[in-house]
């Protein structure tokens, strides 16, 4: 007797409640570091973020809804996150962001898996922008959580196929963050080299403190006593500007191999001893040839102070974008369905979001720092270069992920 | 292994040496005033920002000379009108005073500076190397801060030694009473002292802003060193914190470039306490961040007054 009046209740709630996020506004949190040592990878975003949220509103925002980006500060720490995500979600958000540090992302997977299990109709969606290990699209996989970034492994593969052609590197040095993340860069990169170059030799493997070590000194004379001449290193934030700061005041010679060798920061710290140095692996480089994206690059600098860095910010902002239209609702699990498979037109080529692991498939690109640039990175005339394009199907890896489906 | 052990040598010594800066003010405010001054190392931060921003106008030198002067009157400034109304309500009261303006302090930095890193650099003809061994670089900057910090050590030690000043310092670490009886003026003697103190930490700060990083969390990192180094020096001795500050200094840098485990070091002395691996494998490298407080705790247990120190904590 009473089944049916609860669920004509919930669901005229329902009706009431998507009927008048349509007409308003959709919020969508980004929980990562907005202060403290990590800030310069979370405050760019969420610059970023804003900006893009104000083109897609322009044009006609989330089917019809407006986009609003609230941040949430977690100094990367994943208890801190929890309280965030937990603060979100009871002031009504439903879309969720975090980028910096795949100790937080397991973190949130897990706690919105658990949120949506035990609040049918009240899912949450977490758009992960830039955690890359690469459990979370693999044997962690979950339906709720969607990759815009490269995982780990994905950028290894691109990065050592670059590295496997270079005659001139024989010995290569590993320094990686000391959890998880920096853990995976440094196993796939083992594992591809010996696989793709069994004569290169690992001639160093150095797990640091994240976030702690503000002297970078001793892990350079280590690296220079190696007799390195190719350094790989997955780090972020502020430990890749004070790494890579330390080798060039030592005179390091050997070209360092990054994730986020453009992170902010990087070249307003090296200036000219960073030219020819630093590598970087990403969806974006600096000297894009688009006039639209240079556009929006100026654009970004003049009105925040910070670079255009994140593409995928973008990317990730027009997908959901094109899933609402598409799905004709911003209700997270019907964005959730319209997501899987889709595929848009970026700037950089097309891009697809994989149904099977909910990790995108992109082109990647090669990029190091040059002087004398037309559009120079924070203020200067230093920025990145394309010196190779990997290909879409070049990026790809297959997934062991058996995603478990909502009925 | 020459070339590792060499440059290990210069940067624990310069490590050592930018520690003692920081901590010969801590352990002079604390001998003479008994405050343990909890914002220590917010003045520290206090001094590479304002470099920062003064060296904008006036340049590198100038700043190097005007960030400390500033910083020591702030310093005085927080003596004479924050910490000596306090002074009357006892440690306990001082303790928390100077608690809360280290959290003052970090915020105020936050709201002028912003939440992330400045770009606050040497100038370029100081990054040029002043020598090359082995390859690698020594730049001219690293040679200044050496020769600084060797310049404040005899200029600390001439004041304190051989000054009409410094021998009332002196005579006031041990008998407060007896040189205000004398007729000295101590209360302002300790917002010199109090003062001074800050200023040295201002140096420090703006020799370790380019050096490290100059950004809101600079004193959460070296705060704690810096009362490890008071600690296991002995409190309120300047000799036991100049030891202590080098042997931190060299102990952190060492410990990163040694390649071995807990258990290889352990092998050595024919020790197996951990035959499953889970403690011992831990590199020595992955405890360097830890060793100044792992030195902490073994001194406190078997050593509480410190290297040098007369005092029981």
């Amino acid at each position: 007797m009473l089944k049916p009046v609860r669920t004509l209740v919930t669901a005229s709630l329902l009706l009431a409640g998507s009927a008048v996020s349509a007409a308003e506004t959709v919020k969508l949190a980004l929980i990562d570091p907005l202060t403290g040592p990590m800030a310069a990878a979370g405050q760019p975003a969420f610059e970023h973020l804003k900006l893009e949220a104000e083109r897609i509103n322009a044009n006609g925002g989330l089917n019809g809804a407006k986009l609003e980006i609230v941040g949430l500060d977690n100094k990367v720490n994943p208890q801190e996150s929890l309280v965030q995500l937990q603060k979100a979600i009871n002031d009504g958000v439903q879309l969720v962001t975090q980028g910096n540090g795949s100790s937080v992302a397991s973190a949130l997977i897990t706690s919105v898996e658990k949120h949506n299990r035990r609040n049918p109709g009240k899912e949450v969606l977490y758009l992960n922008y830039a955690a890359v290990d690469p459990a979370f699209t693999n044997e962690r996989c979950s339906y709720w959580h969607f990759r815009f970034d490269a995982n780990a492994d994905m950028k290894m593969n691109a990065l050592t196929n670059y590295i496997a052609n270079n005659e001139d590197i024989h010995k290569v040095y590993l320094i990686n963050q000391d959890y998880s993340f920096g853990h995976a860069v440094s196993k796939s990169a083992q594992e591809m080299l010996k696989q793709k170059r069994p004569d290169i030799e690992i001639v160093g493997n150095d797990f640091h403190p994240l976030a702690k070590v503000k002297d970078f000194t001793p892990y350079v004379s280590k690296i220079q006593a190696s007799g390195a001449d190719a350094v790989i290193s997955g780090n972020w934030g502020q430990d890749i500007t004070l790494l890579v700061k330390a080798a060039a005041e030592f005179g390091l010679k050997a070209p360092f191999y990054t994730y986020y060798g453009a992170s902010s920061g990087v070249v307003t710290q090296l200036g000219d001893k960073g030219v020819d140095r630093i590598y970087q692996i990403n969806e974006y480089y600096g000297d894009f040839e688009d006039p639209e994206m240079a556009k929006r690059q100026v654009e970004m600098y003049e009105k925040t102070n910070w670079d255009f860095y994140y593409l995928r910010l973008s990317t990730m902002l027009d997908m959901l974008k094109a899933a609402a239209d598409k799905a004709g609702s911003t209700d997270p699990k019907d964005l959730a369905k319209a997501l899987e498979g889709l595929s848009i037109e970026t700037p950089t080529g097309e891009v697809t979001m994989r149904a099977e692991d909910h990790q995108i498939q992109l082109p990647m690109f090669i990029s190091v720092m040059k002087d004398g640039m037309k559009y120079g990175a924070e203020g200067t005339d230093y920025n990145f270069h394309k010196v190779a394009e990997i290909a879409r199907d070049d990026v790809t890896l297959p997934t062991t992920c058996r995603m478990r489906r909502p009925n | 292994m020459l070339e590792i052990i060499l440059f290990s040598l210069l940067n624990g010594i310069l490590y050592g040496l930018l520690l003692f800066m920081l901590s010969s003010g801590l352990t002079l405010i604390f001998s003479m005033m008994g405050v343990l001054n909890f914002a220590h190392a917010s003045f520290y931060m206090l001094g590479a920002y304002f470099a920062y921003t003064l060296g904008m106008h006036t340049g590198f030198w100038a700043a190097l000379i005007l960030a400390p002067i500033l910083v020591g009157v702030v310093g005085s400034l927080v003596e004479r009108f924050g910490l000596r109304r306090v002074h009357v309500n006892g440690h306990v009261a001082e303790l928390l005073f100077t608690f809360g303006l280290a959290y003052v302090i970090d915020e105020l930095v936050q709201l002028t500076w912003g939440t992330v890193a400045v770009p606050y650099r040497e100038p370029d003809y100081l990054r040029e190397p002043l020598f090359t061994l082995f390859g690698t670089d020594y730049s001219i900057f690293r040679g200044v801060v050496i020769l600084i910090s060797i310049l404040m050590f005899v200029a600390l030690w001439y004041l304190l030694k051989k000054t009409r000043v410094g021998m009332m310092i002196r005579a006031a670490l041990t008998h407060g009473a007896m040189v205000g009886h004398l007729g000295h003026n101590v209360p302002r003697l300790f917002m010199l002292v109090f003062g001074f103190g800050c200023a040295l930490a201002g140096l420090a700060g703006v020799i370790g802003g380019p050096l490290l990083a100059t950004e809101p969390g600079m004193a959460a990192t070296l705060g704690p060193i810096v009362f490890v180094v008071v600690v296991v020096g002995g409190m309120g001795s300047l000799p036991g914190a100049f030891y202590a500050s080098l042997l931190i200094g060299l102990l952190q840098t060492f410990f990163v470039a040694i390649d071995a485990s807990v258990a290889d070091i352990l092998g050595i002395f024919g020790l197996q306490i951990d035959p499953y691996g889970e403690v011992a494998r831990i590199t020595l490298a992955n405890l360097a961040p830890m060793t100044p407080f792992i030195l902490l705790v073994l001194m406190l247990i078997f050593r509480p007054r410190g290297l040098m120190g007369e005092l029981e904590p």
